[in-house]
């Protein structure tokens, strides 16, 4: 299909603005731009045709079933949505008085409590805007908290092989040199390893529970005594908070400090890949650090106060604000009750998916799982030359959002499946089905797989040439 | 009370029986016993449908709109177009994922592919990436960007966005890199100091300035970026997208990254957020631009196709080694920037920017007449500064009860004011007249 720029003609437009009331004031030539941006010169109507035609050409939670494993990927709601369109929120600049922003505060406030229960945190920062954001923000906490004890030896941050990459890269990003620790055959931290790696450098600890291959680290109080033990602090990537909800708390287990992910726990949208929110929580002695402003309460007014031993601003305002409204709405609606039963149908919608599935697929580790599962589709490839690609391909051509792909890295031709709690029954039997079929056809005709999709807007695009030939942007003739 | 899950808890204890579970805590039995929550969260009970919005409502009706909004100091109230914010509803774009499967996300990978030939359209730079979260973030990763084995420092002006310039430092503390200020001369650069400094500091990686700057004069690009370039160093320039209507692009103006916030561009001012950081950059520093970047390429038919790109300078692929740990960005307030964009237009967005200047000097003429005289006698966008005949922080409080958001106080004397289009001359002298009563009181 053309690009926007390629449609419409010189001198189309809509007509928006008024003429203006008041003189004129004009640009000094040596500060004007040489010539005008070329950007689309498009009627209304073409505007409106040609986003419905990316819009046709795009997938999301409400196209069909998203298991995209680690992300989370539930219904987002409409309540929400109508929330974080009301006008008393959305018309609200981020420098205006706290008297009259006392509904953003309490929004804020409310939110950062009720994250401080579910996690078993103390406090709460909603300024960073995404998952890596959070990841950042936490690890500076940690930076910051040793540098004021003295201990600026401690330069060492610990990340499974299991971890997201984010992990690693955010530790790099606060200054820390990162020490990977393997897994065990179990999937889990080898805590003997994990022993070996501590030391009076340790800065830390990062780590996703339940972990990257789905499974909650049976040694978990283990792990974060022996990080204690050395003088480290403990970090839990949230990243997978939808299976443990009412369940059990991170802070119960040791964690210092902690992020979590709106726009998947809570059911905020991904957007294409954002806005998102990342909020971090920590227990009372790291709270003084955290950054931006967080809200208290005083005889019912709400005010914005700077923690004493903040470690500044990582985001220019308060955060993804609208993206807290909805995740506020969202909680509102759960209860407490609504919060566990979540977690709970998410495991149960993972396990038995994991279980319809396991005498077709090998799992990766053949246990009770928490909200996701990862498949190892090895001996696939072995026997069929079908790899973890053309499967996922191949589930495009049914409709289904293919799982997260060849992650985590400590499981060769990896499949991870996350169902999460709003899918039905009978959707799972159906994906059940055709993950089934798709096996089937892997022994049976595998050209097929390897020549799939075929009912997609395109067919294979060619990534190497993407790369090597960058063409990054649209160039007229 | 409320919950998203579909399935009965008939359907429920079915599929747990065909799982092979007796019950939940037999499900969850993975979980050591000890550290089970035993009690209840303390939260209040789950809600109807129709409560929750009532009490969303009550929680928006505790906020007050300012009708008359004349502040923006990095949150800037624009008029959105009807077609924005229908476009942007779109489910297919608001509950997709990243585009990791090129195949099925040709619509959002276009979209984004789109936004960055506008952004480098619109700053004159050759490459522009997918977003970052907004201008704090996008200005701390360029001066990240800039950094290598001989360079590392930045110096940074301090007629920067107060916020900006925080998030850099935050940034900068945690990479352990030597931050600056760069001191001021009449509102703008000082560009004395600018040499001296960069004469002191033969490590300095990168300059950052802001055009037009916090108080909303028009920085001399040029000469700084040559200034700059002299003593080996990159220079940053953090733009606002509704001046680059008119202004001089920073691609033109000698910098080597442009950065910016792109909320100017169809997104509400939300209580700060979510906004969108824009980063462009001259294509030497293609490969040290963060986070997703969209390309285009053939599909096996030889049809165009547009997939994420040279994802090795990415987290999921370098971790540790990669330049950043960006992952999710802000593509729906992309998408709305390049709707907002295809709506003004090149001569949409000219007379918008044209508009805000030129009522940003009637309301500083109106302002001067009752006593508000000017800071700054230089060139400026559509803000400035003015003296204030009575406490700052006073007026705008008093003014605030009366539906007028003012200039921001930036000290006790000053307030920093703002005109957008959406400021009519009615609205500046009704505004005029409530602030000679408040004045007189």
């Amino acid at each position: 299909m053309k690009l926007i720029f390629e449609k419409g003609n010189e001198g189309r437009g809509l007509q928006l603005l008024p003429d203006l009331d008041v003189p004129e004031v004009e640009i000094a030539e040596g500060m004007k731009r040489s010539k005008k941006p070329a950007l689309a010169k498009v009627s209304e109507t073409e505007i409106s045709r040609h986003y419905t035609e990316l819009a046709n050409r795009s997938y999301g939670v409400n196209n069909g079933f998203y298991p995209l494993g680690s992300c989370t990927m539930k219904y987002n709601p409409k309540v929400n949505d109508l929330a974080a369109g009301l006008k008393g929120l959305t018309d609200i600049h981020p420098l205006q008085s706290e008297e009259t922003t006392q509904g953003s505060l309490a929004v804020i406030k409310e939110l950062s409590d009720a994250l401080c229960e579910i996690n078993g945190m103390d406090a709460f920062t909603l300024q960073p805007a995404a998952g890596a954001h959070g990841e950042f923000t936490g690890l500076l906490l940690i930076k910051a908290y040793l540098h004021e004890k003295g201990e600026t030896g401690r330069t060492k941050i610990i990340v499974p092989d299991s971890a997201h990459g984010t992990n690693p890269a955010s530790a790099s990003m606060c200054g820390f040199e990162v020490i990977n620790v393997p897994s065990g055959s179990d999937g889990c931290v080898d805590t003997q390893a994990l022993r070996e790696a501590v030391g009076d450098d340790t800065a830390g600890l990062m780590l996703t529970n339940p972990n990257t291959v789905g499974l909650f680290d049976k040694n978990i109080k283990e792990i974060t005594d022996i990080i204690h033990d050395a003088g480290g602090l403990c970090y839990y990537d949230g990243a997978n908070l939808n299976a443990i909800m009412g369940i059990c708390r991170p802070g119960d287990m040791g964690f210092d400090v902690i992020h979590v992910n709106l726009h998947k726990t809570f059911s905020t949208p991904h957007g294409g890949g954002g806005p998102g929110s990342g909020p971090v929580g920590c227990k009372e002695f790291l709270a003084p650090f955290l950054p931006g402003h967080v809200v208290e309460e005083k005889d019912s007014m709400y005010s914005l106060v700077r923690p004493s031993r903040s470690v500044g601003d990582v985001k220019v305002f308060h955060g993804n604000f609208l993206v807290a409204v909805r995740a506020l709405s969202y909680i509102l609606t759960l209860g407490k009750d609504g919060i566990k039963k979540t977690s709970q149908a998410a495991v149960l919608n993972a396990n038995y998916m994991r279980v319809m599935l396991k005498d077709t697929f090998d799992m990766a580790y053949d246990e009770t799982c928490m909200h996701e599962f990862v498949m190892d589709l090895s001996r696939m490839k072995e026997e069929t030359g079908c790899s973890a690609l053309d499967f996922a391909k191949g589930l495009l051509d049914y409709g289904i959002h293919p799982p997260t792909m060849y992650f985590p890295l400590i499981v060769h031709e990896a499949l991870m499946a996350e169902p999460t709690e709003t899918e039905t029954r009978e959707t799972l039997d159906e994906a059940v089905r055709i993950f089934s079929e798709l096996a089937k056809k892997a022994k049976e005709n595998p050209e097929s797989l390897h020549a799939a999709p075929q009912g997609t807007p395109i067919g294979r695009p060619d990534e190497v040439a993407a790369a090597r030939n960058p063409i990054v942007r649209f160039m007229a003739d | 009370m409320g919950t998203y899950i579909p399935n009965t808890e008939k359907e429920q204890e079915k599929m747990l029986e065909a799982a092979g579970y007796k019950d939940f805590e037999d499900l969850f039995s993975c979980i050591p016993e000890g550290l089970i929550y035993k009690k209840e969260l303390n939260l209040p009970e789950g809600k109807s449908e129709m409560q929750v919005l009532c009490e969303m409502e009550g929680l928006a009706e505790k906020n007050k709109v300012m009708r008359h909004v004349f502040r923006g100091a990095g949150a800037y109230n624009h008029y959105i177009p009807a077609i924005v914010k229908s476009v942007v509803s779109k489910e297919e774009f608001i509950t997709a994922y990243t585009p990791y499967q090129a195949e099925i996300s040709q619509g959002i990978l276009q979209s984004i592919f789109e936004y960055q030939t506008d952004i480098c359209e619109l700053t004159g730079m050759d490459v522009a990436n997918a977003s970052v979260y907004d201008a704090g973030t996008a200005a701390a990763e360029a001066v990240n960007m800039c950094r290598d084995r001989k360079h590392s420092g930045c110096l940074v002006s301090e007629a920067v966005l107060p916020q900006v310039s925080g998030v850099i430092k935050t940034y900068c503390f945690a990479g352990d890199t030597p931050y600056q200020t760069i001191p001021l001369k009449d509102g703008v650069t000082d560009t004395e100091e600018l040499e001296q400094l960069l004469s002191e500091n033969s490590g300095t990686a990168c300059v950052y300035i802001q055009n037009p700057n916090y108080f909303g004069l028009f920085e001399d690009v040029e000469k700084i970026a040559q200034i700059t370039h002299e003593h080996g160093a990159k220079l940053v320039v953090g733009v606002n997208p509704i001046s680059l209507g008119i202004v001089k692009t920073p691609g033109e103006s000698g910098a080597d990254i442009a950065v910016g916030d792109g909320q100017p561009l169809g997104l509400p001012l939300g209580f700060g957020g979510p906004y969108i950081g824009f980063m462009a950059c001259r294509k030497e520093l293609m490969r040290n631009l963060p986070g997703r970047i969209v390309g285009q390429t053939e599909d096996s038919e030889g049809q165009k196709a547009f997939v994420l790109t040279l994802q090795a300078r990415e987290q999921h692929i370098r971790r540790e080694k990669a330049g950043s740990n960006i992952c999710s960005n802000e593509a729906l307030c992309a998408l709305t920037a390049g709707v907002y964009l295809a709506a003004v237009g090149a001569d949409g967005l000219e007379k918008t920017a044209l508009h805000c200047m030129s009522k940003a000097a009637y309301l500083k003429n109106a302002l001067e007449k009752i006593g508000f005289s000017p800071v700054f006698d230089r060139p400026f966008f559509h803000e400035f500064v003015t003296e204030c005949p009575a406490d700052a922080s006073l007026i705008s409080a008093e003014m605030e009860q009366r539906g007028y958001l003012t200039g921001l106080p930036i000290d006790n004397n000053r307030l920093l004011w703002c005109a957008t289009e959406k400021n009519t001359k009615d609205e500046i002298d009704g505004m005029i007249t409530v602030l000679k009563e408040v004045l007189a009181k």
